[in-house]
This record gives C-alpha cells, structure tokens and sequence, in this order.
C-alpha cells in the first residue's frame, strides 16, 4: 500500500500527475492481463471490499465488481434505497456498518457531493469514490484519459472538448482535473446556463458553438443528457437540442476530419448522439468500457496492492 | 450562573453609555439586582467588589435575531437553555423568531413565550409572525399580538412571496410602530442552492445559491417600503450587491434598517471546502468581495445592527450530509468576540462595536433605553476589550453545539453580564 499519494481517491482535484500518470500506465498493465485466457490475478487475496451504492448505476458498478474480482478480492455488495438517502440518513450508518465490517476498501457512489470525503474521515477503510453526486468521478475520467492515451498515445497537447450539460455532470469536472494536469486542453460546449458558474476559472475555455469546438478538437467527449431535464424549462426540446449541440453524423460529415468520439454512458441514442456516430469507427466508446475494468483494476491496485513487485 | 451577593461593586471601570456615546471612569453599586450608584459609590465591609480597572462596563446587549426553538423543538434548545447561551454571550435582551411549531402567529402563543420566560435572566421579546403559520397569504392578528407582547412582525426563515402581501404588512404595521422584517430571498433564484454560487461551489460541486437571489428580493422590498413609507428591516445581509442597494434607499430617505451577522462579517464561503455542515447556513457564507462589504456598509452606517441569527440544530441533524442536514449555526456566545475581533481589525472601535449591540438594534426595534438608571435593575455587560482567547465548546451554554467558530481565536470578551439578580462570567462567578 501506498504507492500513491493519497491513501483514498476521493478525486482528481486533489490527484498529483504523477499518481494520475502511474494509475494510467498501471492500467496499460491489466489491460493486457484482459486479453489473456485467463483474466484474474491474485494481487488482491484475502481483500475485503464492499461496493456501496446509494444510487442507481449499472455501468459503473459492474465494472467495479468484475475488476475487484479479477484482482481476487472478496466482494460484498450493498446498494441502499433511495428513500434512505432523501432523509439524509445513511452516511453514519455506511460509516459504522464498514468499521464493523472491518472492511478493507469502500466503492461509494452517492447522490451528495462531498459524501465521499465525508466518508473517508471516519472509516479506517480505503474510500473510492465512483461518484459524489455532481462533484467528482474520477475513475471515469482516468477511463476517458487512459482510452485517449492509447488512440492517440499521448495526452500532452491534444484538444478535448466536453459536451452536453456540464452543471449537473460528475464526468465534466473530473475530466478537467484529470486533463489539465497531464497537459491536454479542454473546452466545454453546452447551452450556456447549463455551465456551471466560474468554471473558467479551472483553467477551462467555453465556447457554446459546436461546430467551432468540433474544428478544434482531437476528441469529443459527448455527455448523457438527461431526459428529464427535456421540456422542463431547462432544455426546450429534444429537436433544439439536437439542432445545436447534437453529434449527429451529418454534422460530423459535414466537418471532413477525423475525430475522436467518446461517452461516459449510458448513451441516449437520437438525443445527445446518433447511433451511427456511437457505432461508427470514429467512436471508442466500447473501448472505454473495457478500458473502465482496467483502470479499476489498476486502482484498486495501487490502493490496497503490495507495495513492490510485478503484477501477477 | 448565580444570584449576586446583596451588595456588588463594579470598580474602578469604564463605563460607557452607546446610547449618549459618553464614557466616563467609574463604579457602580448594585443592591438587590438594583442600581443604586454610579460614578463615586460608597460600599461597606461586607459588599462584594468586582475589579473593572482597564475593563469597559456597557449597558446589556441587544440581539433581535435568534431562535430558541420552543415550542416545538426543545430538543434543539429552549427558551431557558437559550437565554442562559444569551447570557453568557453578555445579552440581557432576545427577540426570538417565530418559526416555532406551532409558530408564532396570534397572541395566544406571544403570551406563552412571554409567560414561560418570566424569570429567567434574559429578558424575552417575541416576534410574531405576518402571516398566519408563516405561510405568506393572511395577515396574523398584527394589532393584538403587538398588545399581547410582540416586537417586531417576521415570516422569519419564509420570505413574504407575494408583494401585495408585503405591502400590507408594511403599510398596516405603521399604526403599531413596529418594524416589519421579510427574510430576503427569490426561492426560485435560490433554487436548490446550499452554498454561495461561485468558481468554489463548482469546484465542490455542490449546487449553488447566487447572491442576486437575496438583492432581487431587497430591491423589491426597498420599492415596496418606499412606495408605503412602511418601516422594513433586512435580517441578515450577506451580498454586497444588498449593502449597495441598501446604501442608496437609506440616501432617498426609505425608513430601512438592517442588520449583519457576526458569521457574515467574520466567515467566508472558503470554511466549506471540507463539506462541514456546521458551515451550512442561509443565507449561505458569501465571498471575501461580500464579507469587506458588508463591514463597509456596518461602518458607514448602510447597516444599522449586528444580529446572531443563533440558530441551534441537534447533533443528528448536522451529521448528515451536506445537502440535507439542515441550516443555520448557533452564535450568541461567539458573535461578540468574532465580531470585536473583526471589526476592530477592520478600524473600529470597541464603542462602536458596543452600539452595533445596544443602539444598533434598540434603535430599529424603537425602543428608548437609558442605561444604568438609578432605581432600575441591572442591565450590565463588561468588556475586556483587550484579551485574547480561544473559542471553545466549553463556552457554548447552548443546548446544540452547532458552531463552526470552535477553535477560533478571538481579542475581546465579554467577562461577566448582571441581569437583576443574575449573574455570569469569569469575573461575577
């Protein structure tokens, strides 16, 4: 243990480059341990890990729960009511249960921000954050750059836009984080009250045009957009949005160049981006996927590993 | 806390009238709770003397912004373990909010709060509600609840919505003096928000409460007082964009007053960066930008009054998140070291200070005070304007232990507080 800075990933905020580089080549590493007959390692025997789940999630979930057991962790899972966690009740009780537990590490997704440092206070467990509400979620992000890594094998000087509602994403600011320190630019393209305020002060451009942003960019990471934020007020409609901020393959015909396509998911399909786009060979949107279980492995590695040796 | 000796002393202090702005070096004799000398006072063997030399010997303070929870919530606090809190904190008199369960909206329940704080040491003045159980539509008994007792009129933590509303209150309220006080916020513009809207609630992801959701209201408020010549008070101003507005109202002649929190002029939204619940507040801590405003607006008298806004929740409560613990911090024992020890940094003196809590506040609520009368009951607080201390949980007399000012260091305190017969402090213990 110990290889890193930080005992927890609470986010990238707080991540130095160097771990974030380690963490990346790290999941180069499982990454190849995937394609092997036999995908699991016993770096993690005798480790007891609880994923806990305040909110919905699929995704991110299993990914999780297939990395810890390719690394031969022992996994309990625990996924509580919503209804828990609108009283606010909840955090305490999480944070007794993994003392009695004598857990080991905490996967926490939750609906607050702040939760998951919250948590990391008073549990002797290492905390990882699968994400805090609209703060942070930064192994997505690491997912996003190792995937942008090994298409264009660097991250040093590429542009990276961010597109879609940025206010209510984790993604976004994990990403920026994340990007920003390995030295890649980032733009956010959305509907401007869908910015969060001051976010330029992270070092960030904005630019509400799209088609702007497509010209300029290495990769588009295209962000879900949530179908109950259509027709509330908030965003007029599906067609508007379509029309102005939409990956559509006509608008990436129209553009002539090649360019990088990725989504955290889960993808609404004809809303924020085509189903051809998402299929197409521009998109690397599976390989993120895979890419997620390396990276996690990777995490978990470094977090709770030995601290020499090779990976088995 | 104590009942005074028969006989008590307040030596060789300075004592000092906010009122008349005078100060002169002297003693004060207390018999029976009574004031019986001040300047030159004779004492015998067996009067019990307090040294006051190098220490001020002001009248009590003043907060006409805090919330003791009864009826309703007495697990948070009461009006006794509150006023014991005020006491400590050097205040003889409390206006307290009517957000209670049931609220405090007719003259039954002003004369319950009345009735259930006879006797304790400090002095008790409600708030009723404008609106009947605070719910922004029918105006409560305003006439009746201010015979039985009540102060002020406020829907405390509920802003007053609907403008027309507003307007009657302010225009109603005239006949019985008393200043109406809207709770100053657009919900609609506050929307989910936890915190002050900034780059740093991005950073945190936390969603955020801009400060044009108070100014939009303020202005509103100012037009409405304007327009009626009603007497409107602003509890709690927290942007500078208010201060500002404020600052040109008062210039066209509108009867406004307001008030400042010592949280405000002593805390920014920064203390949040570690998701401390003791931090949640509303309105929510604001910027430095806001923070040197609204010291500039209490300085060049834009803001008439420091106010507490204590506001005890249970331990349970604050254990829970950020977003759904809920707000408000408890203040009447810090708010006069945190605020000396802003303010005289900030140029100003312990005078001045002093009448943010006596004059300050008397002034808005109309109330005619004259210190240290011969005959009346003690209404004292001395000041070491001078010491240096740490503010630690053993100071809070409060039934909730919600502050995130635990820790601090503060110059200046308040050493001891007579009410009557009751006493408290480091120099009267």
């Amino acid at each position: 243990m110990g290889s890193l800075k930080n005992k927890h990933l609470i986010g990238l905020e707080h991540t130095p480059a160097k771990d974030i580089q380690k963490l990346i080549d790290t999941g180069f590493t499982f990454r190849e341990v995937l394609d092997r007959p036999i995908k699991k390692v016993p770096s993690l025997t005798g480790k007891n890990i609880v994923n806990l789940f305040f909110e919905n999630s699929t995704r991110t979930r299993i990914s999780f729960e297939l990395a810890e057991k390719r690394l031969s962790a022992d996994v309990t899972n625990f996924s509580a009511s919503a209804s828990s966690v609108s009283k606010g009740e909840g955090l305490k009780d999480t944070v007794q249960n993994i003392h009695a537990m004598k857990m080991d590490c905490a996967v926490m997704r939750h609906p607050v921000p702040g939760s998951c440092l919250q948590l990391s206070k008073f549990v002797d467990a290492v905390v990882i954050n699968a994400g805090d509400g609209t703060h942070e979620h930064p192994t997505q992000a690491l997912l996003d750059m190792m995937s942008i890594k090994e298409k264009f094998g660097k991250l040093k000087g590429l542009n990276i836009a961010i597109v879609g509602d940025i206010l209510h994403s984790r993604v976004a600011l994990s990403n920026i984080y994340g990007l920003q320190k390995m030295g890649a630019k980032v733009t956010l393209c959305g509907p401007p009250h869908l910015i969060p305020r001051g976010i330029q002060k992270l070092g960030v451009s904005v630019n509400s045009d799209i088609d702007e942003v497509i010209e300029w960019a290495d990769a588009l990471n295209v962000l879900r957009i949530q179908r109950e934020r259509m027709g509330v007020g908030i965003i007029p409609s599906v067609r508007e949005y379509r029309d102005f901020f939409g990956i559509t393959q006509e608008r990436l015909d129209a553009h002539k160049k090649e360019i990088v396509i990725m989504h955290p998911g889960p993808m609404n399909r004809g809303v924020e981006i085509d189903s051809s786009v998402a299929d197409g060979d521009q998109a690397i949107i599976l390989d993120q996927v895979l890419n997620g279980v390396a990276i996690r492995m990777s995490i978990l590695y470094l977090l709770l590993g030995p601290d020499e040796g090779e990976v088995g | 806390m104590g009942k005074t000796d028969n006989l008590i002393i307040l030596e060789n202090g300075t004592i000092y009238d906010p009122y008349k702005n005078k100060k002169k070096a002297g003693s004060i004799l207390i018999v029976d709770g009574i004031v019986k000398e001040v300047g030159k006072v004779t004492g015998s063997d067996n009067t019990r003397k307090i040294d006051c030399t190098g220490k001020l010997i002001v009248p009590g303070l003043i907060d006409i912004h805090a919330h003791f929870r009864e009826p309703g919530r007495e697990d948070k606090e009461t009006l006794a373990t509150g006023a014991r809190a005020a006491f400590s904190g050097g205040f003889t008199r409390v206006c307290v909010m009517p957000n209670t369960n049931p609220p405090l909206d007719s003259p039954e329940a002003i004369r319950f709060i009345i009735e259930k704080s006879s006797g304790l040491p400090v002095q008790i003045l409600p708030i009723g509600s404008i609106t009947i159980g605070q719910k922004g539509q029918e105006l409560s008994e305003v006439g009746k609840m201010v015979k039985a007792g009540a102060v002020a009129i406020s829907d405390d933590g509920l802003p007053v919505q609907n403008g027309q509303v507003l307007r009657n209150a302010l225009e109603y309220a005239q006949k019985y003096g008393i200043p109406v006080i809207n709770h100053a916020e657009d919900i609609h513009l506050r929307n989910d928000g936890v915190m002050n809207e900034s780059s740093l609630s991005t950073r945190l992801g936390l969603p955020g409460n801009p400060d044009i959701s108070e100014s939009v209201m303020v202005h509103r408020d100012l037009e409405i007082a304007d327009y009626t010549g009603g007497k409107i008070h602003i509890p709690h101003v927290s942007t500078k964009r208010s201060v500002d507005l404020i600052r040109k109202y008062k210039k066209m002649g509108v009867n406004v007053t307001a008030e400042v929190t010592p949280h405000h002029i002593g805390l920014t939204e920064d203390k949040l960066t570690e998701y401390d619940t003791h931090t949640k507040v509303a309105p929510p801590l604001r910027s430095e930008l806001d923070r040197k405003a609204l010291i500039k607006g209490l300085i060049e008298g834009s803001i008439n009054c420091i106010a507490t806004d204590h506001a005890p929740h249970t331990i349970e409560e604050k254990e829970m998140d950020f977003i759904h613990s809920p707000c408000g911090m408890i203040g009447l024992e810090s708010a006069f070291g945190l605020s000396h020890t802003v303010l005289t940094k900030a140029g100003a003196s312990t005078e001045k200070v002093v009448q943010w809590f006596t004059k300050g506040p008397a002034d808005i609520m109309g109330w005619n005070i004259i210190p240290f009368q011969i005959g009346e009951p003690a209404e004292i607080a001395i000041i070491d304007s001078k010491i240096r201390w740490t503010f630690k949980k053993s100071h809070i007399q409060s039934k909730s232990k919600n502050s995130p000012m635990i820790g601090m260091k503060f110059t200046g305190k308040v050493d001891g507080t007579i009410s009557g017969k009751n006493t408290c402090g480091n120099l009267l213990d």
